[in-house]
């Protein structure tokens, strides 16, 4: 018999009674969702900035390689989506459209046609996403309402910057992803 | 294993235990905080219980529906009756793909497999990539908590490790360092591995994808930088709808630490184009517990850690007083229908305070099944010494003259014996408490004499 | 008030051995509260230590004994919030007597919750300035939801605190940990020792650094092991059962 024979069958043979799916309630969420979601990202010590913040990010940090595959920010790309995601090492600062965000926690929806390569948001140093307010659903069963059933290889639901707070509970922003996370309102 | 003797030896550096319990009381309130930011808090939990309740109800079904969605994804399925086996499979897609170093993310189920030295006997290097994991890896330690692997560990003690281990400065013991000397540390590991090793934290039948969170994005590092990714879950771990998702997001990492969501949660439902995804479902005595009905709801846990946090045991004594991987008061109801006789103290190592039981997410009745498991306990025990004087005092108290005699004579002699018998070492009471003063009459006997 | 229904006393063995003075309140208590209150005398004890210990399937005798002593009465009430707890959810199912063990797990309540749910007083008029600090038992908080839990996210309540505040002169002070437990447990008091007096002893630094005179609760088993600790310290803080505070403000 094979393991899963073996598992299964086990299972099988434990009578159990029986228990109901229960049904999600449309839980609401009172206030702008703007504001929550801009609050929601600065507790997880991300920043929201405003379409001309971005050039001030840019021009004020030394960034040497910068990939932006958000199509309205090409100009700032000074390289290429390489195909081995090894090569993105030395990316500086990524900068990536999101498809919606979620105001209970700042959590934003990417999939593999918005990271070009799956280890681009983890990889780069500095992390930019752009994200339209009208997009902005209020809590996450908005937000899987919204995904629906489609496939989609890879999904991410991305609220901060890379974080830990192993030592000591003592929180430090830039573990092993990017050191920052600019979200881009517009 | 002995949790007495265990916790009185933490307790005994009074000032670290001290730290110990404020910390992870500190986490506690962090939930308390934010649970209370959300109106629906109770709706939620209950929702997620009765979601739990259903997947244990129907689980061979969500098993198979999540193999055929997940198969017709291109992920291999593999199902693993115990340990032993899935260590095997984990070594074998090693040897398939010629790798011999490894990272692995947090996964609680491979530390009970007991997986990174069966792989590294077998000639494999593991790392650790979380960093509280890869600090106790450093020390060799097993982590102390579920979520919160090195909380049992002062700054100073990592930085001397790091020192030892990754050359960092001697006595430099601040966080934003040392976490920098990791991250360059672990990169290096990241960029080399052809194979990473993930848990998981969902199993969604209804897609066949499963999910994966962290906050420092550690389990992501590894898997989309190699070729192949070995997620590990226990069967119980499944839920049958993306839609569910949203209801366990939104409870878990407020339950674990007080943070509206980790920073990362990671859907993988199909491979990059040229890389592989494999999963493991493994039993591992999950069948066993399943099948027994007090105990079966057990397996709706979803690792948060927050009863160990809200446990006022736990924070006294420590993870590893409990010897178990899972510590506190989940791994006190799990360990025992793993092995009764090792974990027979685990379920005494409690008030039946019930907290834990209102921490929980999905409404676990753990301090129920604490009481639940030792009455097992000393069932399998047999007759002994306790059990007699048990039954003994079933007999007096079962007799109200038996009582009044025993009662009577107690009270008695406590007058009579000096301090220096009732407070000797024999009496665990007196050790560091004063008894009750005498009064000279019980509350019966004042009754008799002014009532009756 | 209560008129023509006969109540229980209930005393838990260990306060009638070693604090009658907290049974003589409760009775006295109800009675100035207008009830009829017979303690019968022939009761012994609910069979919880040995439940908790793990005997629960020892305890039909005297769980038997139980239910005869008091199965005439309307109501029982217990000076304890754990022992009404056992009685309720943890005696064992007495064969022969399932219809009376219902009957009794329905009608017995711990002291504060009868006098604000079943004798419907509000609070409790009087006089007693005093510091006072509440020790939430846990089997009476999360067993018998005397009072809103921390843990949960719920509308606070807290049926002790309603009958005190309206006491003349009566702090109540607020603690950093609510509902933390003392350390008791039972068996867990001996066998557990060193983590049971670690537990009494930061539940007692919590009072005291918030300058509590009197420590109040509703399970003498806590306030024993609390007292026990603190008599050994020589810490300055006095301990007086609910029912003792609530019956010398009335007088």
């Amino acid at each position: 018999m094979s393991s899963r024979e073996n598992i299964l069958s086990k299972i099988i043979s434990i009578p159990r009674d029986g228990k109901p799916l229960p049904e999600t309630p449309d839980f609401s969420l009172k206030g702008d969702l703007v504001k929550l979601f801009t609050q929601s990202i600065q507790a997880n010590k991300g920043e929201v900035v405003g379409e001309e913040g971005l050039a001030d990010i840019i021009a004020q940090n030394n960034f040497k390689k910068i990939l932006s595959l958000a199509s309205q920010y090409e100009e700032f790309s000074n390289t290429e989506l390489p195909a081995d995601p090894h090569q993105l090492k030395d990316l500086d600062l990524a900068i990536i459209a999101g498809q919606f965000g979620v105001a209970e926690n700042g959590a934003i929806w990417l999939t593999d046609e918005n990271m070009g390569l799956r280890a681009l948001p983890f990889i780069t140093e500095h992390l930019v996403i752009v994200l339209e307010k009208k997009s902005l659903v209020a809590n996450m069963h908005g937000a899987y309402k919204k995904i629906g059933l489609p496939h989609s290889g890879f999904g991410l639901f991305i609220a901060g910057p890379s974080k830990t707070a192993d030592i000591e509970q003592s929180l430090v922003i830039g573990a092993h992803g990017a050191k920052s996370l600019r979200v881009v309102l517009v | 294993m002995n949790h007495p003797q265990e916790a009185a030896e933490f307790l005994k550096d009074a000032a670290n235990a001290k730290w110990h319990d404020d910390t992870l009381w500190f986490v506690r309130d962090k939930r308390d905080k934010i649970s209370k930011s959300v109106p629906e808090w109770e709706a939620l939990r209950e929702l997620a219980s009765q979601i739990k309740d259903n997947v244990l109800a129907n689980l061979e079904t969500y098993l198979v529906e999540f193999e055929k969605n997940a198969k017709a994804n291109n992920i291999h399925v593999h199902w693993a009756k115990d340990a032993a086996e899935h260590n095997q499979i984990v070594l074998d897609i090693l040897n398939e793909h010629r790798c011999q170093a490894i990272v692995k993310s947090k996964s609680i189920l491979t530390e009970e497999c007991h997986l990174n030295p069966f792989l590294e006997k077998n000639g494999i290097e593991v790392v650790d990539t979380d960093l509280g994991e890869r600090i106790v890896q450093f020390l060799n330690q097993p982590p102390s908590h579920i979520v919160l692997p090195a909380i049992h560990l002062k700054k100073m003690a990592i930085s001397d490790v790091f020192h030892e281990k990754l050359q960092t400065e001697k006595g430099n013991d601040d966080p934003y360092y040392l976490t920098q000397a990791a991250r360059k540390h672990l990169r290096e590991k990241f960029l080399g591995a052809k194979v990473a090793i993930t848990g998981v934290n969902f199993g969604v039948a209804e897609t066949g994808e499963f999910v994966v969170c962290t906050n420092e994005g550690n389990a992501d590092m590894g898997v989309h930088l190699a070729d192949v990714h070995i997620a590990c879950m226990g069967i119980e771990k499944i839920i049958p709808k993306r839609e569910h998702l949203g209801v366990f997001l939104r409870l878990l990492a407020r339950s674990a630490t007080g943070q509206s969501i980790t920073n990362y949660n990671s859907h993988f439902r199909s491979p990059s184009p040229g890389k592989e995804i494999h999963i493991i479902l493994v039993d591992n005595g999950r069948t066993e517990q399943l099948g027994r009905e007090k105990f079966r709801n057990s397996l709706k846990c979803i690792r948060c850690g927050a009863c160990m946090n809200t446990c006022p045991i736990y924070r006294r004594s420590g993870g590893f007083s409990y010897g178990s991987t899972v510590p506190g008061p989940i791994g006190s109801v799990l360990s025992p229908g793993i092995d009764l006789k090792k974990h027979s103290s685990l379920p005494f190592a409690s008030t039946l305070c019930g907290s834990c039981s209102d921490v929980c997410p999905v409404k676990i009745n753990i301090h129920e099944q604490l009481y639940e498991w030792r009455q097992e306990i000393t069932k399998a025990q047999g007759t002994n010494a306790k059990s007699i004087s048990m039954s003994i005092a079933n007999g007096i108290f079962a007799v109200p003259f038996a009582y009044k005699i025993s009662a009577g004579m107690m009270r008695g002699a406590l007058k009579i014996l000096p301090d220096s018998i009732t407070y000797s070492g024999l009496n665990t009471w007196g050790k560091q408490r004063d008894l009750p003063e005498l009064p000279k009459e019980s509350f019966k006997d004042w009754y008799k004499k002014n009532r009756k | 008030m209560l008129q023509n229904k006969n109540i229980g006393l209930f005393i838990p063995c260990y306060v009638d051995q070693f604090y009658p003075n907290v049974a003589i309140a409760t009775l006295e208590l109800l009675e100035k509260l207008g009830c009829q209150v017979t303690y019968p005398l022939g009761q012994t004890c609910c069979g919880q230590p040995m439940a908790n210990a793990g005997y629960e399937r020892d305890t039909i005798g005297t769980t038997k004994h139980f239910l005869k002593t008091f199965k005439d009465f309307d109501y029982i009430v217990a000076p304890s919030g754990s022992c009404v707890l056992h009685v309720k959810e943890h005696s064992p199912t007495v064969p022969g007597l399932e219809s009376e063990q219902q009957a009794t797990q329905h009608k017995i309540y711990e002291l504060t919750e009868f006098i604000t749910d079943i004798l419907k007083i509000d609070s409790i008029r009087g006089s007693y300035p005093h510091k006072v600090g509440y020790h939430a038992s846990c089997h009476g908080q999360r067993g018998l939801r005397l009072a809103s839990a921390s843990e949960l996210h719920e509308t606070p309540f807290n049926k002790a605190r309603q009958l005190l505040q309206q006491l003349e002169g009566l702090e109540w002070v607020e603690l950093n940990r609510k509902d933390e437990c003392c350390g008791f447990g039972g068996t867990f008091a001996v066998t557990e020792e060193a983590l049971s007096i670690q537990m009494g002893k930061d539940r007692l630094e919590d009072h005291i650094s918030h300058d509590v005179e009197i420590l109040t609760g509703g399970d003498m088993s806590c306030i024993m092991h609390l007292q026990g600790i603190a008599s050994r310290n020589k810490q300055n803080i006095q301990f007086k059962h609910i029912a003792e505070i609530l019956n010398e403000a009335i007088s």
